[in-house]
């Protein structure tokens, strides 16, 4: 299929032109696999800022002569989900903005970019606050850790239909006020609960103040989330007491954080859901390509290669295909396997990015942790 | 007050069975009543709605208001806290059961992936038939397995804790005979299908009960057959195999119940309903939909609508009271 810019390209393409070509049309404009972005305005330069592992990172878009459109149009395949900036250079310097003609946004700690929603892909419904689920409740919570020795805290999530004479699972979640303001994982447990497809379960929403430390293999977290976090939870709240109802949650270093505790834990944790978890290791040497704040999770994950161990009952892996992380989650799988416990992967055409791990929350957690959904015929 | 009899020669049977698909929205009980010609008070049975079991009244609006509900989630709630030894086996025995789940669905997704992938293999063609039957017998002597795993657990906790001679069991029971006794029908709703089977069988619901018709929906319906079969082609993971539960209370025979098929089913993949057809013969697996019905006098058909049988050869038809 040939872009349908094409058809303007090739008519001596004036700015009124262009006003009537763009009229009607969505931006960036996808036609099955091609997608063209567009920018209108002065400028030296107009750059695509994407974060695809494997293609340039900045792809520059094309003047059309006599006009202040600016284009470029590139393969998209389909179901694909990108978060992208332009790149707007002119004499003074270079800016980097979110794309004007775009409404679709993505937040994230660093401020908000532009996502292309390539062909086939939809926003799911189960994201989004639904007004017939019941809501569950978030209340903060805080505890003293020895490990760490300073106060640690977070937000506790309680199921709508709480009751203190059930017994209920545990996911501790890494990272937990990202997930919640980037992510909405509020509305997530409140949907997935309510369609039965996750069981009631108690969520402990734990933060780090030095994440980069404290989730790339420190013995301190395994500790706190084990010996002090777990207890002081069930000493709360009627907690099921098995390996199958407790379950780690995490992205990125929050990945890191949750196998490494896992593994310094065996047979305590039973579920493990780990979202482009940053697995890196070397085949030779002890430094990774990323740099020393990854010493010290080549050194883990180097070593759980070399002896790999089940430790866990279950482990949901996610990824995108298009962060470099791939590789190393990809790599992770098979040796996961290899040593018998439960594993379930899914790859995803999107990125390194609170969506992404959005979008897998749904697959992962009615896995790991199995809803009443098949039990009730009503 | 009546005293529960649960000694085989009471156990008479209901006088008719009426199996029908989901109720909320397109409502059939009332037809199917009239079709049964039962006439007088219904005891209901909700636990299936679990701490909603008390909110009866729209059923019970829609039977004329002649109701009484037997209450069997409340009362076990009531028993678990008054009789904390039974309460402790009970618990115990769930939680084995759910063990015992959990490592037959792992044995059961190996042996219906292996069917899946002898169907995709080319080879002669009597080799193919012979292994694929073969996994078929595979899976049927696994589902085998854990009903008999099931059954024992049951028995273990029957002859340890003997609920029926315990005078807090037995308390209910004759509260329950005598609600029954005055009824001359009793109506199970769907909901969770778990909590529903559990509650009757503490209660021994099938060997109390008298002649009275049985009128079963959904998760109801489930309950009553031999064998209670979890089902769901719509999960967040896709297809998710098909798995036994555990036994019902045996009251409909040779008929596997699948409700709700409209939301549940890919009625129109071959390889699932020739599967599911062929695993759990000689039973018939019957799909109900919203809209449908089946009634039955002793063993015989007294009427099916909308009713769907799958059939081993892969294909979903319309079941009618000739097709049995």
């Amino acid at each position: 299929m040939t872009p349908s810019i094409e058809t303007l390209l090739a008519d001596q393409p004036t700015n009124e032109k262009v006003d009537a070509w763009m009229s009607g049309r969505k931006f960036p404009l996808v036609e099955q696999t091609a997608a063209t972005f567009v920018w209108r305005g002065e400028a030296e330069g107009v750059k695509l800022r994407h974060f695809i592992y494997g293609l340039e990172t900045a792809q520059p878009l094309a003047r059309v002569p006599d006009t202040d459109l600016w284009w470029l149009t590139t393969e998209v395949p389909p179901r694909s989900r990108i978060e992208y900036k332009l790149e707007v250079i002119r004499s003074h310097g270079s800016e980097w903005v979110q794309d004007p003609l775009n409404p679709h946004r993505a937040r994230d700690p660093f401020g908000a970019n532009s996502v292309l929603q390539g062909d086939g892909y939809r926003m799911p419904e189960w994201v989004l606050p639904d007004p017939k689920a019941r809501r569950g409740v978030l209340e903060p919570f805080s505890l003293h850790s020895a490990a760490f020795g300073q106060r640690r805290g977070g937000h506790i999530y309680l199921p709508a239909r709480f009751r203190p004479t059930r017994q209920y699972p545990l996911l501790v979640m890494h990272d937990g006020a990202d997930y919640l303001k980037y992510s909405g994982m509020k509305s997530v447990f409140d949907n997935l609960l309510e369609r039965l497809e996750v069981p009631d379960i108690i969520v402990a929403l734990v933060d780090s103040p030095d994440r980069l430390v404290e989730y790339g293999n420190d013995e301190r977290h395994a500790r706190y989330l084990t010996e002090e976090l777990v207890p002081h939870l069930a000493s709360r709240f009627p907690l099921l007491d098995q390996p199958r109802a407790r379950g780690l949650m995490g992205a990125s270093f929050g990945g890191v954080a949750s196998f490494s505790t896992a593994i310094r834990y065996p047979g305590f944790w039973g579920r493990l859901l780990l979202q482009s978890g940053s697995f890196a290791f070397t085949d030779i040497g002890r430094r990774n390509h990323r740099g020393p704040v990854f010493d010290r999770v080549v050194e883990f994950i180097n070593e759980f290669r070399n002896a790999p161990r089940p430790v866990s009952e279950r482990v949901f892996v996610s990824c995108g295909v298009y962060e470099s992380l791939i590789y190393e989650n990809r790599s992770l799988v098979p040796i996961l396997e290899g040593t018998g416990m439960q594993v379930r992967f899914v790859e995803a055409r999107d990125g390194h990015n609170w969506e992404n791990w959005r979008d897998r929350s749904r697959e992962g957690l009615s896995w790991l942790f199995r809803g009443p959904q098949m039990m009730v015929y009503e | 007050m009546r005293q529960a009899s649960t000694n085989d020669d009471a156990r008479l049977g209901p006088c008719a069975i009426a199996v029908l698909g989901q109720q909320r929205f397109v409502r059939t009980l009332s037809s199917a009543i009239a079709a049964l010609d039962v006439r007088g008070r219904f005891a209901l049975v909700t636990a299936g709605w679990q701490e909603r079991e008390g909110e009866d009244q729209e059923l019970t609006d829609y039977l004329g208001g002649n109701t009484v509900n037997l209450r069997l989630h409340r009362r076990a709630d009531e028993l678990f806290q008054n009789d904390r030894e039974l309460a402790e086996a009970h618990r115990k025995k769930q939680e084995l059961l759910r063990y015992k789940q959990d490592f037959y669905r792992i044995r059961l997704e190996h042996e219906l992936a292996a069917n899946h992938v002898i169907r995709l293999r080319s080879a002669p063609k009597e080799v193919l038939e012979q292994e694929e039957q073969a996994s078929v017998v595979a899976v049927q002597q696994l589902d085998a397995y854990h009903l008999k795993q099931c059954a024992k657990l049951h028995d273990d906790f029957e002859k340890k804790l003997k609920p029926s001679e315990r005078p807090s069991v037995r308390r209910h029971m004759d509260e329950i005979a005598e609600l029954l006794e005055g009824s001359k029908a009793i109506a199970i709703a769907g909901g969770h299908v778990a909590t529903l089977i559990n509650r009757m069988r503490l209660f021994d619901l099938a060997g109390i009960m008298g002649t009275q018709a049985v009128f079963a929906w959904s998760g109801g319906a489930m309950a009553i057959s031999e064998r209670v079969v979890l089902f769901h082609d719509n999960t967040p993971e896709g297809a998710v195999a098909a798995e036994i539960l555990d036994f019902g209370l045996g009251l409909l025979k040779g008929i596997l119940v699948l409700p709700q098929p409209e939301q549940r089913l890919h009625l129109d993949d071959k390889e699932r309903v020739g599967v599911m057809a062929r695993r759990f013969a000689p039973s018939r697996v019957l799909a109900f939909p919203a809209s449908s019905h089946l009634t039955l006098r002793g063993d015989s058909i007294h009427s099916a609508e909308n009713v769907s049988s799958l059939d081993v050869d892969g294909v979903c038809r319309p079941f009618t009271e000739q097709a049995s």
